[in-house]
């Protein structure tokens, strides 16, 4: 039998880490478990983080905004400074799964899977969060792009779990949109996802830019390029069109059985063309 | 291990492998088949059960992790040998064509009402976007569902 162990408190939970240091660690357990009973993966022992409640903590310092990582999708949406300080992440997390496996699933689980899909994680290196990793030695903060190495790779080392997620509050942008294409609107995967962040002058031109994609690469994509091309620009069909191109240039998407590459490559940078409706309709300000 | 929750209004404690999948230790260990198991893979809703009055799908939860938890399935709705009004509006509304999707949907329904008395209907389908039905196009579920907060909306204001 598979030992299952719900540590109380962060103290506790080194206390397990020592006595079976092989066992696998999870929160919410949409990702892992589904992994694990579909006989994909089989750990020595689970410790669940779930009852944890220092994890689970939001609260702002400074600048910035802490997230627990054990706070829940649900509890996330719920949160006054989450939606009205970072809302391109709301958004984001809106549209996560379904209601269940919002109410299960939590954030630093999204970010540890490092899915190419997870739609948490484009918004969240447009702000250039930074993610807190903790060890009974201490904690050292590291940027998200550092972070995930790979799909379904992170550099988190034996014994060291990710313990929050830092925002800083993104000033000045007066444009916070995600927007997530999937086969269908609910339990879907992102076939492509995109989160921009504008800073836009009254007069519709974008001083500043900050763009990030999902299910396009590896890792999220990022377009300095594109960024770049808008800075300056009034927002408009035409230099929307331009960045676009650098963004399809720029993808390396795959084909799997939700989309080819190609299609992928194409609404990578549609999403950005529809900043303009965006902006007129004034939805994400 | 010993696992002890409360189960549909009743002090529970059961002697099984702590990673045992919390669906299988409710259907077969405690005989409470009302809850389904369909994908195993938290798409399709059909293990849906209340965990603290909350939507959880128990096709993706160790039992351990129940250790404590106050669990409703779709055996525990019934107060008094009277059906919960959302059960009630299924009924009438021809809400269930095969029923296996009906539990969870039912569960959901009354986590969603219970959070928003008087949703819309693109709320409810919002609310119950967790759980696939392949019979019915969801059409009288979403009626179910309004006819259901209108019923518990009445009892309220008696």
């Amino acid at each position: 039998m598979r030992e299952v162990i719900l540590p109380g408190s962060i103290e506790e939970l080194w206390r397990c880490l020592d006595d079976k240091p092989q066992a696998s660690v999870y929160a919410g357990g949409t990702d892992l478990l589904v992994k694990m009973y579909n006989g994909l993966f089989d750990p020595e022992a689970l410790i669940c983080l779930d009852r944890i409640e220092e994890l689970k903590e939001v609260g702002e310092q400074g600048g910035s905004i802490r997230i627990g990582a054990c706070a829940t999708h649900s509890g996330l949406l719920e949160d006054p400074l989450v939606r009205k300080r970072l809302p391109a992440l709301w958004k984001a997390i809106g549209g996560i799964g379904s209601p269940p496996v919002r109410n299960m699933g939590t954030i630093g689980g999204n970010i540890c899977t490092a899915s190419p899909a997870g739609d948490t994680l484009p918004p969240l290196y447009a702000m250039k969060a930074e993610v807190e990793l903790l060890s009974r030695e201490g904690s050292r903060r590291v940027p998200i792009p550092e972070f995930i190495t790979g799909p379904g790779a992170t550099c988190l080392k034996r014994a060291e779990i990710l313990s929050a997620v830092w925002v800083k509050k993104p000033e000045g942008y007066n444009l916070h949109h995600f927007e997530k294409v999937g086969l269908r609107s609910a339990l879907a995967c992102s076939v492509v996802s995109m989160a921009a962040l504008l800073r836009l002058r009254p007069e519709g031109i974008v001083e500043k830019a900050a763009l990030a994609w999902g299910s396009v690469a590896p890792t999220v994509f990022r377009c300095p390029e594109a960024e770049e091309a808008l800075a300056g620009k009034p927002l408009c069909a035409e230099s929307l069109s331009k960045a676009a191109e650098l963004v399809r240039d720029g993808v390396s998407p795959i084909s799997d059985l939700r989309a080819d590459a190609d299609y992928r490559r194409a609404v990578a940078g549609n999403l950005l063309l529809r900043l303009v409706d965006i902006a007129d309709e004034g939805k994400g300000r | 291990m010993k696992i002890s929750f409360y189960l549909n209004g009743k002090d529970t404690c059961v002697d099984v492998p702590a990673d045992r999948k919390l669906v299988s230790v409710l259907r077969e260990d405690l005989e409470l088949t009302g809850t389904k198991e369909g994908c195993g893979a938290g798409e399709c809703g059909a293990c849906t059960i209340l965990v603290d009055g909350h939507v959880r799908l128990s096709c993706l939860m160790t039992a351990a992790q129940a250790q404590g938890r106050r669990i409703t399935t779709i055996e525990g709705l019934a107060e008094n040998g009277k059906v919960h009004p959302v059960q009630e509006a299924f009924i009438e509304n021809g809400a269930v064509q095969c029923g296996f999707c009906t539990p969870g949907m039912v569960l959901a329904a009354v986590d969603l009402l219970d959070r928003n008395p008087d949703p819309t209907r693109e709320q409810i389908r919002e609310g119950l976007s967790g759980n696939l039905c392949r019979c019915s196009g969801y059409v009288k579920i979403v009626d179910a569902v309004e006819a259901a907060a209108g019923k518990i909306g009445r009892g309220k204001s008696r």
